[in-house]
C-alpha cells in the first residue's frame, strides 16, 4: 500500500482475515473455507468469481453469519467497522444485517415469500430496520424504494403479489429490499444470474448507479468472469476455498498468473468472444491463453475445429424448417382458454454437417421448436422436412427410424438420465429399442460411445448420481450418438454446467462433430456460446425469427435492434483484452 | 510465481496470487470411483442395513411367518379338537402353557394356529389393493386427461366409503358365503385407493422428468416408458404405504371377526378369540390378553417395518439424484 492509498482510506470498511468454515457431515467436518483474507474500502466494488463448490457464496454468507444450518465459522474474523461479526451476538447481527449491511439473494422466484404481497415484504424490510414509523410513512418509504428500484407504477405494485411479477422485477424488488436502509455494504450473490442477459445488463447498470450514489461498497458474487471484470475495479478468483488470485480487473484478465485463473479465462464464452472479435483475424492466428497442457479447454480451439469442418463439407440441406407455427391454448379458469402462439412463421434450413444456433431470451420459443423438430409436439401449421421427409405424416416405423436418426440432449443433467438405470443400460437403450445387435455387440457398442465421449468405461456399472453435471451430459450425449444419428438437438444442452466443463463439452462437441459429421441445432439463450460453436445464428424473439445470418455476420454486422441489445448484453463487452 | 512469462511484466502491488502448491490445480471434472456403485434403492438397503428397527421388525415378521406356515413346530395340541369343558377358563398348566378357553381349548395352540389366517388375510389384501391401485394410479397420474378424470373419480367414490362401515355391509351381504378370500376381497376393494392416490401423485412428479422425453425421443412407446422408467421412479412410497395398510388389514380382519362379521367360529381367528373373550375378561383376562398380544406383536413389526421403510425411501430425504 502507498502512502495515498492509505490516506484515502484511513480504516477499511470490511476486513476478513484467515476465514476458515466447516460443514458438520456424517462424515466429520468437511472444510468449505481454507483461510479466506478480503479487504473491502467504504465505496469499493469487488467481485468474488469461482465455479460451483469454490466457497464464494459461502463466503458471502460466512460475513453477514448467515451460513446454513450445519456451517460454522472455526477460524478466523470478520472485522466489519472494527466489529467481528464471526464472535458479534444474534442481537447484535440483526441490527447489523439489512441496516448496515444489505443482502441480495441468488435466485428472485424462491425469495420472496408468494403468500404475501410485495408491499407487505418491503414494509416489513422497513419496520424491521427503524427506517420509519407510521403506517402511512413506512407506506411512503415503501414506494420510495420500489421506485428507487425502478419499478414504475409503485403504489399500484405494492398490491400485488410475487407471481404477478417477472424474474426481473422481483430482482428489482430484493434489490430495493437490500438498498432499502442504505447499507454501506452489499452482498450480491449472483444477483442476476438466472435472469435474461438483457434484463441482466439493465438490472447491474441500476444496481451500479444506486451504489454509486449512495457510496455503497459492494461484493458481487458470480460465476462468469466476463461480467466480473466488467462490474468491479477488483477481483477475487476463488478454487475449492482458497483465493487463488485477486487484484485489478484488467490486470488478471491480460495477465492471469494462476493456472487456474489462466484456465478459467479460456474457458470463458464471454471472453473468447471477445477474443475473436478484436482479433478480426483468421481463428488459427488467435494467440491461445496459456491453459495447462494435459487439459486444454480453450474455447478458441473448439471454434477453430468448427471451421476446418465447415470448409471440407458440401452444403445441403438435411432439415428445412418451412412456415412452422405452434399455437398453445391457455386455459383460463372455467371452460374457457385463450391461444398463445408459442412459434410464429418460423423459417430456416440447416446445411448438412453445420451447426446452427437458435438463440433467444426465455419464452422466445426456442425450446418449442426443439419438441416440433422431435416430435415430441405437434406442429398448428407448416411443414418440417428431413431429409426430404415431410415429419408431420410419419407413423409408427417410420417414426421410429426418423427418432433413429435425430437425437437431443437437454439442459438439466440432473433430469436427464433415469437414476435407477446404470450407464451402460441408458446408453444402451436406444439400441435395445431399436433392436440393434446382439447383447455383446451393444456392450462393445457403449464402450466405444464411452470413448468417444472421454468416459471411462468402468463407469457402464454405476448410476447417475455418482457423476457431476458434466459427466452426466457426456452420457446423455453417449446416449445420444448410440444410433449413429445425423442431427443431434441441444436444447441448452451446456447451459448449466461451470465454465471449464461447459468448455470441455463445447469442445467434445466440436470434436464429435468433426468426427461423424453431425449435424447440430444448438438452442441457447447465451449469444457467447454460439460465437465459439456455431456456423449460422437465428435470433427468435417472441416466436419469432428477427435475425438469420451467419454467425461472423451476426457479430460483426448485427441488422436487429433487438440482436445488438442482445450483443451489447455480452459481460465483458467493455473489457480491452488485449490480444 | 508462473512458470512460462512471456515477457515480465510488473505487477501491481495488490495483485495477490498464491502459491501453486498451496492450490494445486487437478484435472477437470475427473471420474471420481471412489464410492460403490448406487441408486435410490441400494442406497436405501444401505441406509436400512444399518437400522436395528429394520432387523428387529424383520426378525418379527418372519417368525410370524414361520408360525403361520409351520405352527405344529411350537405344538402338539390341536386348536379345535382336545376341547375339554372341564378345563374351560383353566390356569396354565404343564403342556398349556397360556391356559384354557371358555371352551376348554389350549390358548397357546389356538393363537399358534390363528396366526396364519391373520397373515394370510393381510397378504391377500395388500396383494389385491396394491395390484389394484398400482394399476388405477399408474394409469390415471401417466396418461392423465380423461383416463385421469374417470379413474380417479372411481377412487374417490371407493375412498368416500369408510372402509370398515363397507366391509361390514359386504360381509353381512356374504353372510352364507364368509371365508378369509370374501373377508379379504371386502377389505381390499376398499383399501386400494389411498395406493392409487400415492402412486398417482408422485408419477405426476416423475413424468416430466427429462429422462422420459429423452425416452420418447428415443422411441420408446408410452406403455414401456411407463413401465421402465415412470414406475420404478414412483414406487417407492407405495412400498411404504403397502407395509404398512398390511398391518391395517390384520386389525381390519380382527376387527370384523370382534364385530361377529367377520370369519364363522369355525376359523381360527385372533379377532374370533378376542370377541369370545370379552364376556370373560374379568374372571379369566389371560383369554383375552393373549391373543390381543399376538395382533399387537405382529402388526407392530409390520407398522415398525414400514417406518423404517420410511425412512430409508422418502424421497424428499433423499432426492432422486
Amino acid at each position: 500500500m502507498n502512502a495515498a492509498a492509505a490516506s484515502t482510506a484511513d480504516a477499511p470498511l470490511l476486513q476478513v482475515r484467515n476465514l476458515h468454515v466447516g460443514f458438520r457431515t456424517q462424515n466429520g467436518v468437511v472444510k468449505a473455507l481454507n483461510g479466506v483474507d478480503l479487504t473491502l474500502h467504504e465505496g469499493e466494488t469487488v467481485a468474488i468469481v469461482g465455479e460451483s463448490g469454490s466457497g464464494k457464496s459461502t463466503t458471502a454468507a460466512a460475513i453477514i453469519n448467515l451460513l446454513p444450518g450445519s456451517g460454522q465459522i472455526t477460524e478466523g474474523e470478520v472485522l466489519f467497522q472494527g466489529r467481528d461479526l464471526a464472535k458479534a451476538s444474534p442481537r447484535e447481527l440483526e441490527d447489523i444485517r439489512g441496516r448496515l449491511i444489505g443482502y441480495v439473494p441468488q435466485d428472485p422466484m424462491s425469495n420472496l415469500n408468494p403468500v404475501w404481497s410485495i408491499g407487505f415484504q418491503v414494509e416489513e424490510t422497513i419496520r424491521a430496520n427503524g427506517l420509519a414509523t407510521g403506517k402511512k410513512e413506512v407506506r411512503a418509504k415503501a414506494i420510495e424504494v420500489l421506485e428507487q428500484a425502478g419499478l414504475a407504477d409503485a403504489d399500484q405494485r405494492l398490491r400485488q403479489f410475487p407471481h404477478q411479477f417477472s424474474g426481473g422485477m422481483r430482482q428489482r424488488v430484493l434489490i430495493g429490499i437490500g438498498l432499502a436502509a442504505s447499507p454501506r455494504l452489499l452482498i450480491a450473490d449472483e444477483p442476476t444470474s438466472a435472469l435474461d442477459v438483457t434484463v441482466q445488463r439493465r438490472i447491474l447498470d441500476h444496481l451500479a448507479t444506486l451504489t454509486e450514489d449512495a457510496g455503497t461498497a459492494v461484493i458481487f458474487i458470480t460465476h462468469d468472469l466476463g461480467l466480473a471484470a466488467e462490474r468491479a475495479k477488483k477481483l477475487i478468483v476463488m478454487y475449492k476455498g482458497k483465493i487463488v488470485e485477486s487484484g485489478p480487473s484488467v490486470e488478471i484478465l491480460q495477465n492471469p498468473q494462476h493456472p487456474y485463473t489462466q484456465r478459467l479465462i479460456a474457458a470463458a464464452p464471454s471472453l473468447a468472444s471477445r477474443r475473436i472479435a478484436f482479433s478480426g483475424q483468421e481463428l488459427g492466428s488467435i494467440e491461445h491463453v496459456a491453459a495447462n497442457e494435459s487439459d486444454k479447454v480453450d474455447l478458441i480451439t473448439a471454434a477453430e475445429r468448427r471451421v476446418e469442418n465447415l470448409d471440407a463439407k458440401p452444403s445441403e440441406s438435411v432439415i428445412v424448417v418451412d412456415h412452422l407455427t405452434k399455437n398453445f391454448k391457455i386455459r383460463q379458469g372455467g371452460f374457457r382458454s385463450t391461444e398463445f402462439t408459442a412459434v410464429d412463421d418460423v423459417s430456416f434450413s440447416i446445411a448438412k454437417g453445420t451447426t446452427m444456433a437458435l438463440v433467444g431470451e426465455s419464452g422466445s420459443g426456442k425450446s418449442t421448436v426443439a419438441k416440433l423438430l422431435l416430435k415430441l409436439e405437434d406442429a398448428t401449421s407448416g411443414t418440417i422436412t428431413i431429409n426430404g421427409t415431410d415429419v408431420a405424416s410419419l407413423k409408427g416405423r417410420a417414426l421410429l427410424n426418423l427418432r433413429s436418426r435425430m437425437q437431443p440432449v437437454f439442459q438439466d443433467p440432473y433430469g436427464t438420465l433415469d437414476p435407477l438405470h446404470n450407464i451402460g443400460n441408458t446408453i444402451a437403450e436406444p439400441l435395445k429399442t431399436h433392436g440393434v445387435g446382439t447383447r455383446n455387440e451393444r456392450r462393445d457398442r457403449v464402450f466405444e460411445l464411452l470413448d468417444q465421449v472421454s468416459l471411462p468405461r468402468v463407469i457402464a456399472g454405476r448410476y447417475p448420481n455418482e457423476l457431476s453435471g458434466g459427466q452426466r451430459q457426456r452420457v446423455a450425449i453417449a446416449r445420444a450418438l448410440a444410433l449413429k444419428p445425423e442431427i443431434v438437438i441441444l436444447d441448452e444442452a451446456v447451459s448449466a454446467l461451470d465454465v471449464l466443463v461447459q468448455a470441455q463439452i463445447l469442445r467434445l462437441l466440436a470434436d464429435l462433430q468433426g468426427e461423424l459429421g453431425l449435424t447440430y441445432l444448438f438452442i441457447t439463450h447465451d449469444l457467447a456460446v454460439v460465437r465459439v460453436i456455431a456456423d449460422n445464428v437465428c435470433v427468435m424473439q417472441r416466436g419469432r425469427i428477427v435475425e438469420a445470418a451467419t454467425t461472423d455476420e451476426v457479430f460483426d454486422n448485427p441488422k436487429q435492434a433487438y440482436t445488438r441489445e442482445l450483443l451489447d448484453a455480452i459481460p465483458g463487452a467493455g473489457i480491452q483484452m488485449g490480444v | 510465481m508462473s512458470s512460462d512469462q512471456k515477457a515480465p511484466t510488473v505487477l501491481s502491488p495488490d495483485h495477490y496470487v498464491a502459491a501453486l502448491d498451496e492450490s494445486p490445480i487437478s484435472g477437470v471434472d475427473v471420474v471420481s470411483l471412489d464410492e460403490k456403485p448406487s441408486n435410490l434403492y441400494i442406497d436405501a438397503w444401505r441406509d436400512l442395513r444399518r437400522r436395528p428397527m429394520f432387523w428387529i421388525s424383520s426378525a418379527l415378521i418372519i417368525f410370524v411367518i414361520f408360525v403361520a406356515l409351520f405352527p405344529g413346530v411350537f405344538t402338539n395340541t390341536p386348536p379345535n379338537d382336545e376341547c375339554f369343558l372341564s378345563n374351560s377358563l383353566g390356569a396354565p398348566t404343564a403342556g398349556h402353557p397360556l391356559g384354557f378357553t371358555k371352551q376348554g381349548c389350549d390358548i397357546y395352540s389356538r393363537i399358534l394356529h390363528g396366526t396364519s389366517t391373520s397373515l394370510s388375510v393381510g397378504l391377500i389384501v395388500i396383494a389385491l389393493s396394491s395390484i389394484t391401485g398400482i394399476i388405477m394410479g399408474a394409469f390415471a397420474g401417466f396418461y392423465g386427461g380423461w383416463v385421469d378424470t374417470v379413474l380417479s373419480r372411481i377412487g374417490d367414490i371407493f375412498f368416500s366409503i369408510p372402509y370398515i362401515l363397507a366391509a361390514i355391509v359386504v360381509m353381512s351381504v356374504l353372510s352364507e358365503h364368509r371365508n378369509v378370500w370374501v373377508i379379504s376381497l371386502a377389505i381390499g376393494a376398499f383399501t386400494w385407493p389411498s395406493t392409487a392416490r400415492v402412486l398417482r401423485s408422485e408419477i405426476l412428479r416423475v413424468k416430466n422428468a427429462d429422462f422420459v422425453t429423452a425416452a420418447t425421443a428415443i422411441g420408446l412407446s408410452r406403455f414401456r416408458i411407463l413401465v421402465r422408467h415412470v414406475l420404478p421412479n414412483s414406487i417407492a412410497p407405495v412400498i411404504v404405504v403397502t407395509t404398512l395398510s398390511l398391518a391395517a388389514a390384520i386389525v381390519a380382519e380382527a376387527t370384523l371377526s370382534f364385530l361377529g362379521v367377520g370369519l364363522p367360529s369355525t376359523f381360527m381367528s385372533w379377532g374370533n378369540d378376542i370377541s369370545t373373550a370379552q364376556v370373560d375378561i374379568r374372571t379369566a383376562p389371560q383369554t383375552l390378553i393373549y391373543p390381543s398380544l399376538a395382533l399387537t406383536i405382529t402388526v407392530l413389526s409390520f407398522i415398525l417395518l414400514g417406518e423404517a421403510l420410511r425412512d430409508a425411501l422418502d424421497p424428499k430425504a433423499r432426492a432422486l439424484r
